[in-house]
């Protein structure tokens, strides 16, 4: 696999350099937020932090950190720091209860996305003479467009598909002989299922990469996707709130995630909310540097890493985030959709004839994750015939598909039938490590 | 006359049915009738005791999910085309029976039927047309 790097002068930059630039762009983030969102000028003003007392990155430990409530509570545009007639694209992921988790671009970001996402598209060998088959969903989710737009500014050939239709895929996958394949990782190893299914023979497809990411997956999983697509497959980092895919990128190198150190200034912070040093695990803080439409300062990601920046042998000179396997809080990741157990709480509260006692059991048969969902009834029963819980049943599901985005099973249990510990339930089952 | 029938949800493992009767049995509660729709995930028992109120609070202070239903119960000569004579009567009517079961007492004597209808009125309006024999609460538990 060729080592491309798509923008030597930025992706080389020495580590001074690095400091100099987010000393620089942390000062003028600071003053932006706080002359114009009125949140962060209430936290900042709270903590007597001022724009003028942050002179160099290290200053980034006075400032506030952001929650994604905090993004819930200013629903939809309050965390703006754009006037509206500058943003010109919005893209949404799943919040903790029923609303979405907004993000708004201006220009200048979409452009310095497209900028990241061809970076990393370029640690993945991806150049102007690739076919990239971006199976990521189009849409709010940030995963199809972002990959687009990367690839574009590459000058590779885009094959929009979006996600679904397996058949289709594997059709355009071999016809158009795609080089590379941008799509969460569960959703390949369908598509390896698939063309074992149908006995495709892998040398009629012409795939060397695949740039995976939007859910955490094992390096088991990655030596499952190499050998069975014959392909190097990546890792990709990114979330809505700051931006999208390309936030950070695996170089051949495999020693961690390149984090955009020229847009991001990436911490790790111990459950005191303490920074910690390199390389030692906790959790990751994003702030954005140059985002203009939703600049987040120290943003909670709640996925557990550790950063080195000891030099990497690929040449490029930004920090490396480890591979995120777990994350501090209790969100789930179900075929790259963030699922919060409270959300799905939110959701049950709405129909009658259950009890707000639920138990979810995530598992992978086969290749995709699997959820059901368990409920208890509540004390009186709702009707008496099969049909009737069976409309109960079907109307659960409808529910969950609609407010948390997620197709689940349901199963129906009798009140006080499952697991507590120490009163309260054990809202999660993961089988899937 | 209808009578009350209660229906509780039992899931489908085992040992959960066992959990159930047992409760009933402790109570001193006896199961007159007794039938089960299942399902994969789980079953609904119906069934009809004498003190269904009492049987009720017991039920669901042990933390079960139960309604009561109003169903019909009538008695069917033990012969064949005892019941499909009534089923005639009510498919004539447009009358969707939601499930029925039947039980016997003592040897030679009529079948007992218990069905849940659509329209209960309705039913019992046209069977008693038709002189079939209704049984009460009382009736069914001394049968």
């Amino acid at each position: 696999m060729e080592n491309i790097i798509f923008n030597p002068a930025a992706e080389t930059l020495s580590r001074d350099e690095i400091h100099e630039i987010q000393s620089r762009e942390l000062r003028d983030v600071t003053r932006r937020v706080y002359d114009n969102v009125p949140f962060y000028r209430k936290k900042m003003d709270a903590l007597g932090v001022k724009p003028e007392d942050i002179k160099t990155a290290e200053d980034i430990k006075y400032l506030p950190f952001t929650e994604k409530s905090d993004l819930r509570d200013n629903y939809p545009f309050g965390l703006f720091a754009a006037p509206q007639e500058q943003i010109v694209r919005v893209h949404a992921s799943s919040g903790t209860t029923g609303k979405p988790t907004v993000a708004g671009y201006t220009q200048y970001d979409l452009d310095m996305w497209a900028e990241l996402m061809a970076r990393s598209l370029s640690c993945a060998g991806v150049n102007k003479k690739s076919i990239v088959h971006v199976a990521y969903g189009y849409g709010l989710f940030t995963g199809g467009l972002g990959a687009h737009y990367g690839a574009e500014r590459i000058g590779a050939t885009v094959i929009p598909v979006s996600g679904g239709n397996t058949q289709r895929q594997l059709m355009l996958l071999k016809d158009f002989g795609a080089t590379a394949l941008a799509c969460t990782p569960s959703y390949a190893m369908n598509l390896a299922d698939a063309m074992e299914r149908e006995g495709m023979d892998m040398s009629q497809l012409k795939l060397e990469a695949g740039v995976f990411g939007a859910e955490p997956w094992s390096e088991h999983m990655r030596e499952q996707l190499e050998t069975r697509l014959h392909i190097k497959a990546f890792d990709v980092y990114g979330l809505t709130e700051m931006m999208g895919p390309g936030v950070a990128m695996d170089c051949v190198e495999r020693c961690g995630l390149h984090v955009w150190e020229d847009h991001f200034l990436p911490e790790i912070i111990d459950e005191d909310l303490q920074p910690l040093p390199r390389n030692t695990e906790g959790e990751l803080v994003i702030t954005t540097l140059t985002k203009q439409g939703m600049p987040l300062l120290r943003y909670r990601t709640h996925d557990l890493s550790s950063l080195d920046d000891r030099p990497c042998a690929c040449g490029r000179t930004h920090v490396r985030m480890r591979r995120v396997k777990a994350r501090t809080d209790d969100m789930l990741i179900i075929r790259g959709v963030n699922v919060f157990p409270s959300q799905i709480e939110h959701s049950l509260l709405k129909i009658p004839g259950i009890a707000p006692q639920y138990q979810i059991v995530v598992d992978r048969k086969g290749s995709l994750d699997t959820v059901e969902v368990q409920v208890e009834l509540d004390r009186t029963l709702i009707g008496d015939t099969v049909r009737d819980l069976e409309a109960l049943n079907k109307r659960i599901v409808g529910q969950l598909a609609s407010d948390v985005l997620i197709s689940c099973q349901v199963k129906l249990c009798q009140p006080g039938s499952l697991p507590r510990s120490e009163g309260k339930a054990k809202r999660v089952i993961d089988n899937r490590k | 006359m209808y009578v009350k029938q209660i229906s509780v949800f039992i899931e489908n493992s085992p040992g959960k049915l066992a959990d159930f009767t047992r409760l009933l049995g402790d109570n001193g509660i006896d199961l007159v009738s007794l039938s089960i729709a299942d399902t994969t995930n789980f079953g609904i028992l119906r069934g009809i005791v004498a003190d269904y109120e009492k049987a009720v609070q017991i039920i669901e202070s042990a933390g079960y999910t139960v309604c009561l239903t109003d169903v019909l119960a009538v008695t069917v000569p033990d012969k064949p085309g005892g019941l499909a004579d009534i089923l005639l009567l009510l498919s004539e009517n447009e009358i969707a029976i939601e499930y029925l079961y039947s039980f016997v007492r003592n040897k030679g004597s009529n079948a007992l039927i218990v069905f849940r209808v659509a329209d209960i009125d309705k039913a019992q309006d046209i069977l008693r047309a038709h002189h079939v024999n209704f049984l009460s609460q009382e009736e069914i538990c001394n049968v």
